[in-house]
């Protein structure tokens, strides 16, 4: 069991969560087991090739799936997985 | 390779020496560093809720000539969070209110106001005036601009963001390292995040996040410490953790990568998939006004009001006899509507009731109606005691 952390914008897909446990030995796998418990979170991670949208990022512990084996990349127990959108909030907000 | 601040040949007054002293008494400021704040020049893209804290510390710290890019005016829901404004100054130019509270805490900085909107063809000869740029705007388009403006400049970007709870900051566009692309190569497309002011924001955050942008800035005009470059601090409000992940230059990047295809600022708009024509303003047959609703309510016409919505959000103010039924929950409530009624769908603006009139057509419902401009037009048209927010 691997833990993903769910980011504000996205856990009103998971029950208002803000983590979820789930089984799987890759990203890929996690990722796919989230989607298929929470599938209204389907569309916010991946666009519809299946590719995993250009605006959310995902990290095992501090580093980026992009820059280790993307969905390949192995997780091993113990291990968290956070999911990092783009949030532009700053100034006016009115 | 780091970005160094000349010191040009200037003194402290006796004043200055007295105001600095907590600065000058630290061996990592001392006289050498307090004299490259006072020649450094920075420039707040925003003064918001990241600018507010930012410009108030930058000031205070006495950072030599700081630019302001603003154009809005302070309204009551700016106070909750943009602390450099406050309730006298409602209805004043940001540039204004943030510059007189600047000068009132330091006389000795220059502040220089741009009161225009930071855009494609003014952003390069804007930025290149000043040492670093520092990111507290709140869109998309103009977080892509100041990025690849600051690239293509070669100007460190102190970005911060923030949404609800949750913030993220880190340095951008410093010689060797990450730019904003490297991070996120595209933006989402409009609707699919929710903005600040429909997702809302602990007042609080963008002091936080604004405060550790403030310090980079300081750290990088001293050019001491570790800085916040090719890491991402995330910090979550709502748990009270900060949490670093890594943050790699991306060789593929199209504006800082080793093959760039990126090298002028591009319309950010259109990259943003925002339409030239905002859809808002575009008449749908079938809307209906608030005026419109209220007579029908007193002729005793028979519809359905519903108000989509968050329960919290009808808390804070309802229009008699309106059905909650917030928008997320419509495809699973959609059997408590009956298609053959007369409904109209009210929300705070009229975009969410825009949404679910769409999603009620779509499922059949012929007689769905969407009430223009939502409860804030209602207050305005039909009954002022609702209170706005």
């Amino acid at each position: 069991m691997a833990k993903i952390l769910i980011p504000t914008p996205l856990r009103q897909f998971v029950e208002k969560q803000d983590s979820v446990e789930v089984s799987g030995a890759t990203v890929g796998e996690l990722l796919s087991g989230l989607t298929e418990k929470y599938q209204d979170l389907r569309r916010h991670l991946f666009n519809d090739q299946g590719k995993l949208r250009s605006f959310v990022n995902v990290y095992v512990n501090d580093e980026d799936i992009r820059y280790l084996g993307k969905d390949a990349t192995p997780v091993k127990e113990g291990d968290t997985v956070t999911i990092v959108p783009s949030i532009a909030g700053g100034s006016h907000g009115s | 390779m780091a970005v160094e601040v000349p010191v040009q040949p200037a003194t402290l007054s006796n004043e200055e020496i007295l105001r600095y002293s907590r600065h000058l008494i630290m061996p990592e400021v001392g006289m050498e560093g307090q004299l490259k704040l006072k020649n450094a020049s920075v420039l707040l893209v925003g003064t918001g809720g990241l600018g507010a804290p930012l410009g108030l510390y930058l000031a205070a710290a006495g950072v030599g000539r700081i630019g302001l890019v603003d154009f809005d005016i302070v309204d009551y829901t700016n106070l909750q969070r943009q602390v450099i404004h406050g309730t006298k100054d409602v209805g004043r130019k940001k540039l204004d209110s943030a510059a007189d509270r600047m000068t009132d805490i330091n006389p000795h900085v220059r502040i220089d106001r741009h009161e225009v909107a930071l855009t494609s063809e003014n952003a390069l000869q804007i930025i290149k005036d000043y040492d670093f740029v520092v990111d507290g705007t709140d869109n998309f388009p103009t977080r892509y601009l100041v990025n690849d403006a600051c690239v293509l400049s070669g100007k460190p970007n102190v970005y911060g963001s923030i949404f609800r709870f949750e913030g993220q900051s880190t340095i951008f566009a410093y010689p060797g390292g990450p730019c904003y692309r490297c991070l996120y190569p595209e933006p989402p497309p409009p609707g699919l995040v929710p903005s600040c002011a429909e997702g809302g924001v602990l007042g609080i955050l963008p002091g936080m996040i604004g405060i550790v942008q403030a310090t980079e800035t300081v750290k990088l005009i001293l050019g001491v410490g570790e800085l916040l470059v090719g890491r991402l601090l995330l910090y979550d409000a709502l748990n009270m953790r900060f949490r670093e992940l890594k943050l790699r230059r991306d060789p593929e990047c199209p504006v800082c990568g080793d093959h760039r295809t990126i090298t002028k600022l591009i319309d950010y708009e259109q990259f943003c998939g925002i339409p030239a024509q905002p859809e808002v303003a575009a008449e749908v047959p079938g809307d209906i006004d608030p005026t419109d609703v209220k007579q029908k309510m007193d002729r005793g016409d028979e519809f359905i009001l519903i108000d989509v919505r968050e329960p919290h959000e009808y808390q804070i103010c309802s229009i008699p006899g309106a059905r909650l039924i917030p928008l997320g929950e419509l495809p699973k409530r959609v059997n408590e509507l009956n298609s053959a009624d007369d409904i109209i769908a009210h929300c705070k603006s009229g975009m969410r009731s825009a949404k679910a009139v769409d999603f009620l057509r779509q499922a059949g419902f012929r007689k769905v109606r969407n009430m223009k401009g939502g409860i804030l037009a209602w207050s305005d048209q039909v009954d002022p005691r609702v209170p706005k927010y």
